[in-house]
């Protein structure tokens, strides 16, 4: 079985062609990223005003979790069925599907944007304040900066769900890995299955190492603790900091 | 054996008194029992059906026909494919089985040529695992139709599948269509049709009648018993190369089982069972929304057969 995983992976023609592995890979990420740009739009500028107002945070969060309940392939097979016939051509799969992968994301960067924003040292804003910062200075100089640890975490959740979840688009003739699966289970091809089911796994594991090294490059030195030290420590300090991330 | 089916009357007995409170009608895991003619030929039956609403309708009938003929049943209905419910068909954990007669030899043997109904009914004794037996077909068949809107049939004038040669159209069906032989390859190879697309949908459940609505789809598969062909006025096109094997409905049973007085009551049920009424009782089962077992009884008391 998993000798003929690898054999099916490893299978240059089924690499090519629009059926192949690489314009399924091609698919799968646009589906996932073009939510994830939705769930970026959506989520961020509410969760930043939640979490700088304090306004709405209840109602909003009682929301965003009452999404994360929501079945995304019943939601999906509904949306094709009851709407199909109401959206031009070219959006008759593909907008349901979009739409399913951003109700499942929003919740993860919204909550942890306001609660990033939110939790951040009082004092500090205080301070901000003090200084005579505006209200948008604060936000952006203080609060933002403090706060991206966590929401990019909330990405990297928002998009690992996104990526593992965009399997389903090929349930409604769409494209992406999850076509591989799909096909797989009905033509009773269990390398294929298994061999797309192992793609999604990697493809996940290695958006999630990107979204790391990003969130390294991004966060502020002061915020991780990663200050400039004497060369010989800087080594180790390295090594601690690639471990918590 | 015997302890075992000891076993099944206990849990069957406790998850039947656990169920009352709530109907449990479509719950996969039910299993009722029913005792209703008090056991006058002997030991029990335990008719059991594929996970879907049309053999669950059927695997009612079969059972509402041996109870009026005092028959003991018991019921395992929606265990799921054929690879769950053949080897429990062997196994006798359960006794009968309502199938469809050309799936159920290219199942037992991938290499079955037989395509017309009487060719396939005929195959069948030699191909099923020792110890069981078919009775009667009916000619009641679910099988894949090529199924297209009055406007796409009008328009390129379709009647058979042969007809869709050089159309051009969109062809939508399950994914399995794509590769096998009752597929795109088998639509190349007897009617030397070939489509602009294929586009993976469920085998003739919602999606599928979606794509049609919407035009998504030229053509698509739908299964020949579906009542929403008719509800939509839809054209289905014919199949004169029998691309797509018969698929009579047929009693699989566990030859010890097989009393006199089981296979005429069985035998009797798909005397009357045709298309066409199959149909009608599944467009109460999927649009009236009634329970498939109250629409076996009108069947059978309709029919005098119960």
């Amino acid at each position: 079985m998993i000798s003929s995983v690898f054999s099916w992976l490893g299978d240059g023609a089924n690499w090519s062609g629009p059926d192949g592995i690489t314009h399924r890979l091609v698919q799968h990420l646009e589906y996932s990223f073009g939510a994830l740009v939705f769930v970026l739009i959506i989520g961020i500028p509410l969760g930043l005003y939640i979490g700088h107002t304090g306004k709405g945070g209840v109602a909003i969060a009682g929301v965003a979790n009452a999404l994360r309940a929501l079945p995304t392939f019943g939601l999906l097979l509904y949306l094709v069925i009851a709407y199909s016939g109401n959206l031009p051509t070219d959006w008759i799969y593909l907008g349901p599907a979009l739409f399913v992968l951003v109700v499942l994301g929003v919740p993860a960067v919204l909550s942890n944007t306001y609660a990033g924003v939110q939790n951040v040292d009082p004092a500090a804003r205080d301070a901000a304040r003090g200084m005579g910062m505006t209200g948008m200075q604060v936000l952006w100089r203080v609060e933002v900066p403090n706060a991206l640890p966590l929401i990019i975490s909330g990405i990297r959740s928002s998009l690992l769900q996104i990526v593992a979840t965009a399997t389903i688009a090929a349930y409604v003739t769409l494209g992406g890995l999850g076509r591989f699966m799909i096909d797989g289970l009905s033509q009773r091809d269990y390398a294929q299955m298994a061999g797309g089911a192992v793609l999604v796994g990697l493809l996940a594991v290695a958006l999630d190492l990107v979204m790391a090294v990003i969130q390294r490059y991004v966060v502020s030195r002061g915020i991780t603790g990663r200050y400039a030290l004497p060369a010989a420590s800087a080594d180790v300090v390295a090594a601690e900091s690639s471990v918590s991330v | 054996m015997k302890r075992r089916s000891m076993m099944f009357a206990t849990a069957a007995l406790v998850s039947s008194l656990a169920l009352t409170a709530c109907g449990g009608g479509s719950d996969p895991l039910d299993t009722s029992t029913s005792d209703s003619g008090s056991g006058s030929s002997g030991d029990s039956i335990t008719v059991g059906s594929a996970n879907f609403p049309e053999n669950v309708l059927l695997a009612e009938i079969y059972a509402g026909a041996l109870e009026a003929k005092g028959v003991k049943v018991s019921k395992k209905l929606n265990i799921g494919s054929r690879e769950a419910y053949i080897p429990g068909l062997e196994d006798g954990s359960i006794d009968l089985l309502p199938e469809y007669s050309g799936n159920l030899l290219s199942y037992l043997d991938n290499k079955a040529t037989a395509v017309s109904s009487d060719e396939v009914y005929a195959a069948l004794p030699a191909a099923l695992p020792e110890g069981l037996t078919v009775l009667d077909q009916s000619t009641a068949e679910d099988k894949d139709v090529v199924t297209v809107t009055k406007e796409t049939a009008a328009k390129y004038s379709l009647k058979s599948i042969g007809d869709m040669k050089g159309k051009n159209l969109v062809l939508g069906g399950p994914p399995e269509w794509k590769t096998r032989p009752t597929g795109v390859p088998g639509f190349k190879k007897n009617y030397g049709v070939e489509f602009k697309e294929f586009k993976s949908l469920d085998a003739g459940g919602p999606l599928t009648v979606a794509a049609l609505k919407n035009g998504t789809v030229d053509a698509a598969d739908v299964f020949s018993t579906d009542p929403t062909i008719t509800e939509n006025g839809w054209v289905t096109l014919e199949d004169p190369e029998n691309q797509f094997a018969a698929q009579n409905v047929v009693p699989i049973i566990n030859k010890e089982k097989a009393s006199d007085a089981v296979s005429a009551a069985l035998n009797a049920v798909s005397a009357k069972l045709t298309t066409e009424n199959l149909t009608s009782m599944m467009g109460e089962v999927n649009l009236d929304q009634k329970e498939p077992a109250d629409v076996a009884k009108e069947f059978l008391s309709s029919n005098g057969l119960s």
